[in-house]
């Protein structure tokens, strides 16, 4: 049984959950969880996404836009390391994490991952009882306690607003669920061991509008107390829910057929629809291209 | 002319020409043919078995001490046998069940397509058509040439015949298990280990302990590698599988049927029976396991 | 405000091999142990080969690379060659494949193009039960039942062709329920299961594309299959036979019991012989020195034959089925 790494430099506490919701973005800016420079990553010889420079706040939701293969997909992996789990990933350039280097040497991928969490786009519970999903993120991290694993099943799967559906069986497969209950599961999973950030790729594509417009009002109530970054091929969804966007494009090099992605423009939600700076981000968001 | 043709060709719409039916109609009767001559041998076998089976089939049987040949089929039973076929089959699961499955994770969870892991699964294939004679000769002379016969030589030949067949099983069931499944554990900070230990190998439980079970039952009925290995000839039970000769149902058979006694004969029959009787449990418990639990090799 | 972080160089963030220095000590040793399990393979594929030609140096040392493949093997006189045993081996082989071989194909296609999806569980759990039968009891009843009843069927074919040119030979006296074609129908029945699982498998790689374009021009089924399906396949059918001839070449105890146990180079199939792992299992318990060494040195020649069978065998399918992928 494995304790949380020694050789970890120790990533900062997130601020407590105290701080009231944030409606609106002129006011202070909280403080930047992510800080982005010059980020290019490569798979093997292919750059996937290129030069990407942007600063994620805390308690917000950001919401990365674009066509397929701009990129918004491979960023939002580099956040928590899910791309070391491709053979011949290589990120290149800053990236900062609460002013931690997150790709220095003696950071661990596993720590990481307990801080930043990840909600994917097919629903993935796992094939063991709703309460073992919910409890495994505790488990791994060494809590025994019985009564204190049940306060935190409960405590996740409410914020999830899932309770009161599953109250009654929590010991039965999470597989017997449906795809938006299934979602739901997998947000109150990853918020079990109440990490830092929680990133979203396209949580709620799979699902049907009731079971999406459940998934956003989630993500609403969860931006007090984490910082949310999520990818969509959505444009009314991000204009929903997210404070600010990014949106990404596709850069064709010339006669190759390479296809690398490209941050375009970052800005406040509402800028970036209403009142792009750049022609591609107008093209996009009037529904003109991708 | 050509007209004439063309209004042929649209309005013949029978059956291709008598010939061409013919072989086709032919044909399937010599594949339906091939099924029931396959049938037939496979029924008489278990007809005879059951016929000549069942007779001396009885507690006292499968519990009782083995008598010489020469006595008539009432007398004795095939205890030694029975007990040492438990004896060493299960030291041979327990032997090469866990080491084929951590096999078998290597193969799909780490090695990934790299050329050791490509050779090795290929090596694991070949070795499944080692006949089990060599393992027997192997363990000979590896194992009992220096610590003499005994049912751990038998459990360790069984287990070298076993391995690359859970290998390969366990193999296909590591590899029915979705990635997203690895990715959200990933996702939640779990280490490669815990990730297949806690959530891939449960996922994949089912199929690999049908998998394991067939080879079991393979297992069980394999004479070749005992010969060499834990010798037979015992009259009564060795109830101490490490140490000293042993015998098991397949050995039993194989020296009962070159017997001209009836009574060693009719044992012999018996003994056959309850070997078939073991492995037929071993596959239906093998098929409800797949039924039951495993959710993705459907 | 943020931290000023110090300029990062680029990690290669590839395989967690990079970070195994920070990796906690349990998920480093699952993988040892993993691969150790792994290269469990090689090693005892490696000691086979080593103990067992260890354990017959004395047998190829007394008889030579000639005497080894000499005619006579009389323990009593000293004399160990084992010509009769490779061509008892090659003869049984050679009887299972040609009665096998076309009854597996048609099981084969049978469950792939003529039988409905809800039949064909049945279908496969027979064949399944086939290779559930123990060798031993194959054995068994094979000399107490099925060996007296063909000694009759033998008997009168015998005496049919007696004197007749070439088929006597073959098919005339001497005659005996335990002979070499006896072996070989008993080895047909054991090597079916499995040259039926892999040529369906290999079957069922063809794409139902090809066998509905063969019937949209009106084949019938027997022609959409030697048109479409056999080429198709033949690749990996020609592995699955061969994986058969490995299983064949194998099998012991079955063979040992009905096989006749006289080690003798003749014509007549319908006589008496001996295979290489059946004298292995009826000598092995008496045999002393040079004979046991023998018998060892007879596994060896074994091992050494069912290795490259497979290897070849495993080659031919894995070609046909990455022909097949790229079609």
């Amino acid at each position: 049984m494995e304790e949380p790494q020694q050789t970890v430099t120790n990533l900062p506490r997130p601020a407590s959950a105290s701080q009231p919701p944030r409606t609106q973005l002129d006011g202070p800016v909280g403080e930047t969880i992510f800080d982005v420079r010059n980020v290019s990553i490569w798979y093997g010889a292919f750059k996937a996404v290129t030069d990407v420079s942007l600063a994620i706040h805390e308690n917000e939701i950001t919401a990365f836009i674009g066509s397929s293969g701009s990129g918004k997909t491979t960023v939002l992996r580099s956040f928590n390391r899910m791309n070391d789990l491709v053979p011949g990933a290589r990120v290149d350039g800053e990236m900062n994490y609460r002013g931690q280097a997150l790709y220095g040497g003696g950071v661990s991928p596993t720590a990481v991952r307990r801080r930043i969490g990840m909600v994917f786009q097919k629903p993935n519970p796992f094939p063991k009882s709703i309460y073992d999903n919910v409890a495994y993120g505790p488990r791994i991290n060494g809590e025994r306690n019985k009564a204190k694993l049940n306060e935190i099943v409960e405590r996740s799967l409410r914020q999830a607003a899932l309770w009161d559906e599953v109250k009654n069986r929590l010991n039965t497969s999470g597989l017997s669920l449906s795809g938006g209950q299934a979602q739901r599961l997998c947000i109150a999973r990853t918020i079990a061991v109440e990490p830092d950030v929680v990133l979203m790729d396209e949580p709620a594509s799979a699902l049907d509008p009731i079971a999406t417009g459940k998934i956003e009002d989630l993500m609403r109530e969860l931006k007090s107390q984490y910082t949310i970054i999520i990818v969509t091929h959505n444009m009314q969804q991000a204009t929903r829910v997210s404070d600010r966007t990014a949106f990404f494009s596709v850069l064709t090099e010339g006669d190759s057929d390479t296809r690398t992605g490209v941050l375009v423009e970052y800005g406040p939600t509402e800028q970036i629809f209403q009142d792009p700076t750049d022609p591609r981000t107008q093209a996009y968001v009037t529904g003109r291209m991708g | 002319m050509a007209a004439d043709t063309g209004q042929q060709r649209k309005a013949d719409l029978r059956e291709p020409a008598g010939w061409r039916r013919a072989k086709n109609r032919i044909a399937t009767i010599l594949m339906v043919l091939s099924f029931v001559v396959v049938i037939i041998p496979l029924g008489f076998v278990l007809v005879t078995v059951v016929a000549k089976g069942a007779s001396i089939i009885s507690w006292s049987f499968l519990t009782s001490s083995i008598p010489p040949a020469v006595l008539p089929a009432n007398f004795g039973g095939i205890g030694p046998a029975v007990l040492g076929t438990i004896e060493i089959v299960a030291l041979a699961t327990v032997m090469a069940v866990p080491l084929g499955i951590l096999g078998a994770i290597y193969l799909n969870e780490y090695g990934g397509n790299g050329l050791l892991a490509r050779f090795i699964g290929f090596l694991s294939d070949v070795m499944t058509g080692v006949p089990s004679i060599i393992m027997g000769l192997f363990i000979y002379s590896l194992w009992v040439v220096h610590f003499g016969y005994s049912g751990l030589a038998g459990a360790f030949a069984l287990g070298c015949l076993m391995l690359p067949v859970v290998i390969r099983s366990s193999y296909e069931m590591l590899r029915l298990v979705p990635n997203t499944l690895r990715e959200g554990a990933y996702a939640l900070g779990a280490t490669k280990a815990r990730v297949t230990m806690t959530v891939v190998l449960p996922a994949a439980l089912g199929g690999i302990v049908s998998g394991s079970l067939l080879a079991v039952a393979r297992a069980a009925g394999e004479t070749a590698p005992l010969i060499f290995t834990i010798l037979g000839g015992l009259l009564s039970a060795n109830t101490n599988p490490f140490s000293g000769a042993n015998t098991a149902l397949p050995l039993q058979i194989f020296s009962n049927a070159s017997q001209p006694y009836t009574g060693a004969q009719a044992r012999g029959w018996g003994a056959a029976l309850t070997l078939i009787a073991i492995a037929f449990i071993l596959m239906i418990v093998a098929r409800i396991v797949t039924a039951r639990f495993s959710r993705y090799s459907r | 405000m943020t931290a000023t972080a110090p300029a990062d160089q680029p990690t290669r963030a590839g395989s967690a091999g990079v970070l195994s220095a920070k990796r906690p000590l349990g998920d480093r040793t699952f993988q040892i142990v993993a691969l150790a399990a792994g290269l469990l393979v090689l090693v005892i594929l490696v000691l086979i080969a080593a103990t067992t030609t260890d354990q017959s140096t004395s047998w190829f040392a007394k008889e030579g690379i000639t005497g080894i493949f000499s005619k006579t093997w009389n323990p009593t006189a000293n004399q160990f060659g084992a010509l009769s045993f490779l061509f008892g081996t090659a003869v049984t082989a050679i009887i299972a494949l040609i009665l096998a071989v076309p009854v597996s194909l048609g099981i084969a296609l049978l469950l792939t193009e003529v039988v409905p999806r809800r039949w064909a569980r049945p279908v496969v759990y027979v064949v399944d039960l086939l290779a559930v039968v123990p060798s031993v009891v194959w054995g068994l009843w094979g000399i107490l039942v099925f060996a007296p009843w063909l000694q009759g069927i033998y008997s009168s074919i015998g005496n049919f062709f007696n004197g007749v040119p070439v088929l006597g030979n073959l098919f005339g006296p001497p005659t005996d329920g335990a002979s070499f074609f006896t072996a070989g129908i008993i080895l047909a029945f054991m090597i079916t299961p499995i040259v039926t699982s892999l040529s369906r498998e290999v079957i069922a790689t063809v794409p139902t594309m090809d066998r509905e374009g063969a019937y949209a021009l009106g084949a019938t089924r027997l022609e959409m299959i030697r048109g479409v399906v056999l080429p198709h396949s033949q690749g990996g059918i020609v592995g699955a036979v061969l994986l058969g001839l490995g299983r064949a070449v194998g099998e012991t105890i079955a063979v040992a019991l009905v096989i006749g146990s006289s080690a003798t180079i003749t014509s007549h199939l319908f006589a008496p012989g001996y295979t290489m792992p059946a004298v292995i299992a009826n000598q092995f318990g008496e045999a002393t020195g040079v004979w046991k060494a023998g018998l060892m040195g007879l596994g060896v020649l074994l091992f050494v034959f069912t290795i490259i069978i497979n290897v070849v065998a495993r080659g031919v399918v894995e070609r046909s089925a990455r022909r097949g992928r790229g079609a």
